[in-house]
C-alpha cells in the first residue's frame, strides 16, 4: 500500500491546476444540454484542446501527453475541483475512443481520434431504440450492403440519444444479419449524422433541457471504412463501449467527492431551515440538540468531535455524513481498481459495481441536499438541476435492474433464470 | 500510487488462512459455546479446541504482528493488520484478535509488560475494553475467559489488570462464545501501560481491527448464502435464479466489495500517520458495520427458515456480527465522529491549519 503522490505526479496536479484556476469560466455556462449552452461548451472543450488537457491520457499525436491513469485521475480530481464545465464530448472521448483504441484500425484511430480530441467531430451513442432499452440485443434497426458504393446503408431509429441533436457523427449497432442468434449479426457503426438519408429531431428530458434526440436513418451511406471491428461482432464492442459508460472512465471519483463537499458546506452554511416554516406555535421539529443518544460510548480523550447540532436535524446530519462517506468509499473503490488495471487486470463484470455504487449514492446525496434546502428545493439552481440529473443515473448505462443481475450472474455465480 | 496488499502482510494473511481453513472448523467453533465448554474457574483453558488454534495463530507470527522483531514480533505496521484480521473474521474462530493483535499485544511491548511472551505465544489470553472509563455496569468481552484485561482508566490511562482482580459476573450473550463478563465495581490496582495519547492510538487501532474482522464475516456470510441458493430448488429450480434474491445478494456483495478497499485504506492512514487517520478510520468502520448488519440480514433471509435455526452454521457468523458492529464505535458512533472534523457540529470547529472553516 501506498497512497502518496510521486513528485512527477505532484507537478502533474501543480500544472493542471493552476491551468484550471486561470482558465475555467466565470460565471458557469449555462447547460451543456441545450443549443446555446453547448456552443458554449464547445468554446470550452477547444481551449482544452489547445493547452492539451481534453485527452490527457491519449498520446501525444492525437493530442494527448500520454498521461498514466494515475495522472488522468489527479487530473479529473482538479477538474471536478475547479468546477470546470462538464464535458459535452464525453460520449465521443469517455466511451467511444476507448472502443477506438482496443478495436479500431491505425487508419480509424489516425482519422477519427484527433478530430474528436479538438471537438470537431462530435459523438452521440445509438443503442436505444424505441423497443430495445434494457434488452439492447432487441433491436431492430439495419444496416444493407451496398456493393455498388462500397459500403451499408441504415435504417431504423435511434432515441434518448444525449445531445443527439447537436452531435455531428454517431456510433451504435445496427442488425445487419438477420437470422443470426439476437447478440450476433449485430454490426458496430461509425456514422456522419450530416448525411443523407438521416434525420434528427431534439426532444426534452426530465429537466427540460433539450439534450434528447431522436434519430431517424432511412438508407443513410457509411462505407466500409467506418464499421468498428468486424461484421456481425459488434455485440462485444459494445460490450466494450458499456463497460467504459458504467465503470471508471465516465464516472469518475471526483465528481462524487467534489459533490459531496458542496453538500456538506450546503449542510454547514448554518441558514438553512431544513424544517421548513418557523415551528414557533407548530410545535418541535427536530432541530436543535441531537446528542450522542443511542451509542453508549464516552468519547472523552478518545475523539474530538463535537456531539450537538449546528442547526441541523440529526438525522439530516447523519445522512449528509453517509454520502460524504459513500463517496470517499467509492474513490477508495477506483484506486484498487486503477492499481489492477495498470497491472494488467480487465474490470469486466465489476465495471456494474461501479456502476451501481456512483448512480445510487448520486441520488441519495442530491435528495439529501433538496432536504437541506427546504423551501428553496423547487427554485431551479445547481441542486435541483442535479437532482434531476441524478435520476438518470440508474437508467442510463444499463438499468440498476439489468447492473445487479450482472453482478449476480457474473461476480457471485448465481444461475441463470 | 499502489492500492494494494504488501507481499509480507499477504503472506502473513495467506499462513493464517490455511490455518484457519484447516483447524477453525464450525464444530470447533460450537466448542467453545455454552452447553460445550465450561471455562469456569480455569478460563480459556475451558474453550474446546480453540486455545489450541489460537497457539498455532501465534506460532506463525499473527500474535506478534505490530512487534519489533527484536522483541520476539514480525515487525510489520498497521497495513498487515486488515488482510489478517478479515481472514481471522471470515474463520469466526471466537478469540479476542482484535483486541489482542491491534490493541493490547503492542501497548504491552512499549510498556516491557511481563506478560508479552506469554500473550506472544498464546499461552495467556488477554482482552480489551475501552470504550469508557472502567466502571460498575462495564461489559467486557472474553471477560470470563482471558487471563488479562486492558480497560480505561478516568484519566484516559490504560491499565491491564490480571482477570482475578477484577469483581465481574458472567453475563449471557448473544454470540454465547465471546463470553461476556460485567464489571460489579471499578477496579483497583493494574498496572498502567499507555498514557492517554498511546491510549488513543490503541482505540484507533482496535476500531480498525473489528473493522477488517465484519468484512471478513460479512465476507463468509454472503459465500455461504451463495452456495446455499444454488443448490437449494424450489419451484423446480435453484431459488438464487430468481430475480428478488439476486438483487439481495447483490447488494450485500456491493457494501462489501466497498467496506473492504476502504478498511485497506484506513490501514495505510494509521501506518503512515496520515493527518486524516481518524477520520479514514471512521469511514472504515461506517462502512464495515453496515455491510456486515447488511449480509447477516441478507443472508438469514435468503436462507428460508433454515437460516433461522442453530443446527446450522450461519448463526455463529451473524451473531459475531451484531456483536462486533456496535462494538468500538457503532456506525453512528462514527458517522457522528465525522460529522465533528467535517464541521457539522455547534463546536467552534477549526480546519487542520487552524483556520475556518470555508462556507
Amino acid at each position: 500500500m501506498d497512497l502518496t503522490e510521486s513528485p512527477a505526479e505532484q507537478a502533474f496536479r501543480a500544472e493542471a491546476r493552476a491551468w484550471l484556476e486561470a482558465n475555467v469560466p466565470r460565471p458557469a455556462l449555462p447547460s451543456g444540454d441545450t443549443r446555446d449552452g453547448f456552443a458554449a461548451h464547445l468554446d470550452w472543450e477547444r481551449a482544452l484542446f489547445e493547452a492539451r488537457w481534453s485527452v490527457v491520457s491519449w498520446p501525444e499525436r492525437y493530442g494527448g501527453r500520454d498521461a498514466s491513469l494515475w495522472e488522468w485521475l489527479i487530473f479529473e480530481e482538479e477538474y471536478y475541483r475547479a468546477g470546470a464545465p462538464q464535458r459535452v464530448t464525453q460520449n465521443g472521448i469517455f466511451l467511444l475512443a476507448p472502443s477506438l483504441f482496443e478495436f479500431g484500425t491505425p487508419e480509424q484511430q489516425d482519422r477519427i481520434l484527433p478530430r474528436m480530441a479538438a471537438g470537431e467531430e462530435l459523438w452521440a451513442q445509438g443503442w436505444s431504440e424505441p423497443a430495445a432499452g434494457s434488452d439492447l440485443a432487441g433491436i431492430t434497426s439495419r444496416a444493407e450492403r451496398d456493393e455498388a458504393a462500397g459500403g451499408w446503408r441504415l435504417y431504423g431509429q435511434k432515441t434518448w440519444t444525449t445531445r443527439g441533436a447537436f452531435c455531428t457523427h454517431l456510433f451504435g449497432l445496427f442488425r445487419t444479419d438477420p437470422a443470426a442468434e439476437r447478440h450476433r449479426g449485430l454490426t458496430y457503426f461509425l456514422a456522419d449524422l450530416r448525411s443523407p438519408g438521416v434525420e434528427v429531431r431534439g426532444f426534452e428530458r426530465l429537466d427540460g433541457d433539450e439534450g434528447f434526440a431522436d434519430v431517424y436513418f432511412d438508407g443513410a451511406f457509411v462505407p466500409e471504412r467506418d464499421v468498428l471491428g468486424e461484421v456481425n461482432r459488434g455485440w462485444s464492442v459494445a460490450m466494450a463501449t458499456t463497460g467504459s459508460e458504467r465503470g471508471l472512465t465516465l464516472r469518475s471519483p471526483s465528481r462524487f467527492v467534489t459533490a459531496a463537499n458542496r453538500l456538506v458546506e450546503l449542510a454547514r452554511s448554518g441558514t438553512l431551515d431544513p424544517a421548513g416554516p418557523d415551528s414557533a406555535g407548530l410545535g418541535s421539529v427536530g432541530l436543535g440538540s441531537a446528542g450522542l443518544d443511542s451509542a453508549g460510548l464516552d468519547s472523552a480523550g478518545l475523539d474530538h468531535a463535537g456531539l450537538d447540532a449546528a442547526g441541523l436535524d440529526s438525522g439530516l446530519r447523519d445522512r449528509v455524513v453517509q454520502s460524504w462517506i459513500e463517496a470517499r468509499a467509492y474513490h477508495l473503490f477506483t484506486l484498487e481498481q486503477v492499481t489492477g488495471i495498470v497491472a494488467g487486470d480487465s474490470p469486466g463484470a465489476r465495471s456494474s459495481l461501479n456502476k451501481l455504487y456512483w448512480s445510487e449514492l448520486d441520488v441519495r446525496l442530491h435528495e439529501t441536499a433538496m432536504e437541506l434546502l427546504g423551501a428553496d428545493a423547487e427554485a431551479d439552481g445547481p441542486w435541483s438541476r442535479g437532482f434531476e440529473f441524478s435520476l438518470a443515473g440508474p437508467i442510463y448505462a444499463g438499468t440498476n435492474e439489468i447492473q445487479r443481475n450482472i453482478v449476480a450472474e457474473r461476480l457471485l455465480g448465481l444461475p441463470r433464470a | 500510487m499502489r492500492f494494494a496488499v504488501a507481499e509480507d502482510a499477504a503472506a502473513l494473511r495467506d499462513a493464517a488462512e490455511a490455518l484457519l481453513a484447516a483447524r477453525a472448523t464450525p464444530a470447533l467453533i460450537r466448542s467453545a459455546w455454552p452447553g460445550e465448554a465450561d471455562p469456569g474457574e480455569g478460563g480459556k483453558d475451558g474453550l474446546g479446541g480453540v486455545p489450541a488454534v489460537w497457539r498455532g495463530l501465534a506460532e506463525i507470527g499473527v500474535t506478534g504482528t505490530l512487534v519489533a522483531e527484536a522483541d520476539g514480533g514480525l515487525g510489520l505496521d498497521e497495513n498487515a493488520l486488515p488482510p489478517v484480521l478479515s481472514r481471522i473474521g471470515h474463520s469466526g474462530l471466537p478469540v479476542p484478535a482484535g483486541e489482542t493483535i491491534a490493541v493490547a499485544v503492542p501497548l504491552l511491548a512499549a510498556a516491557g509488560h511481563p506478560a508479552l511472551p506469554d500473550v506472544l505465544s498464546g499461552a495467556a489470553l488477554v482482552t480489551a475494553q475501552l470504550a469508557t472509563p472502567a466502571a460498575a455496569e462495564l461489559l467486557i468481552p472474553f471477560g470470563q475467559t482471558a487471563d488479562y484485561v486492558l480497560l480505561r482508566a478516568d484519566d484516559g490511562e490504560l491499565r491491564v489488570y490480571e482477570r482475578g482482580e477484577l469483581e465481574a459476573a458472567p453475563v449471557p450473550a448473544v454470540d454465547g462464545s465471546r463470553w461476556l463478563a460485567r464489571l460489579l465495581a471499578k477496579p483497583a490496582g493494574g498496572v498502567p501501560v499507555a498514557a492517554p495519547a498511546d491510549a488513543a492510538a490503541g482505540w484507533e487501532r482496535g476500531v480498525l481491527a473489528a473493522a477488517a474482522i465484519l468484512v471478513g464475516l460479512a465476507e463468509r456470510m454472503l459465500s455461504m448464502t451463495v452456495d446455499y441458493v444454488t443448490v437449494r430448488r424450489q419451484f423446480g429450480v435453484p431459488v438464487g435464479s430468481f430475480q428478488a434474491v439476486k438483487h439481495r445478494l447483490a447488494d450485500a456483495y456491493l457494501a462489501v466489495e466497498f467496506a473492504r478497499p476502504a478498511v485497506l485504506a484506513a490501514g495505510w492512514a494509521q501506518a503512515s500517520a496520515a493527518a486524516d487517520a481518524a477520520e479514514q478510520t471512521s469511514v472504515a468502520k461506517v462502512l464495515a458495520s453496515d455491510a456486515a448488519t447488511t449480509v447477516a440480514r441478507a443472508a438469514i433471509q435468503c436462507h428460508g427458515a433454515i437460516g433461522y435455526t442453530t443446527e446450522y452454521d450461519l448463526h455463529l457468523f451473524a451473531k459475531r456480527a451484531w456483536a462486533l458492529a456496535p462494538s468500538w464505535g457503532s456506525a453512528n458512533w462514527h458517522r457522528r465522529r465525522l460529522a465533528g472534523s467535517l464541521c457539522l457540529t455547534k463546536d467552534v470547529c477549526l480546519t487542520k491549519d487552524g483556520s475556518e472553516p470555508d462556507g
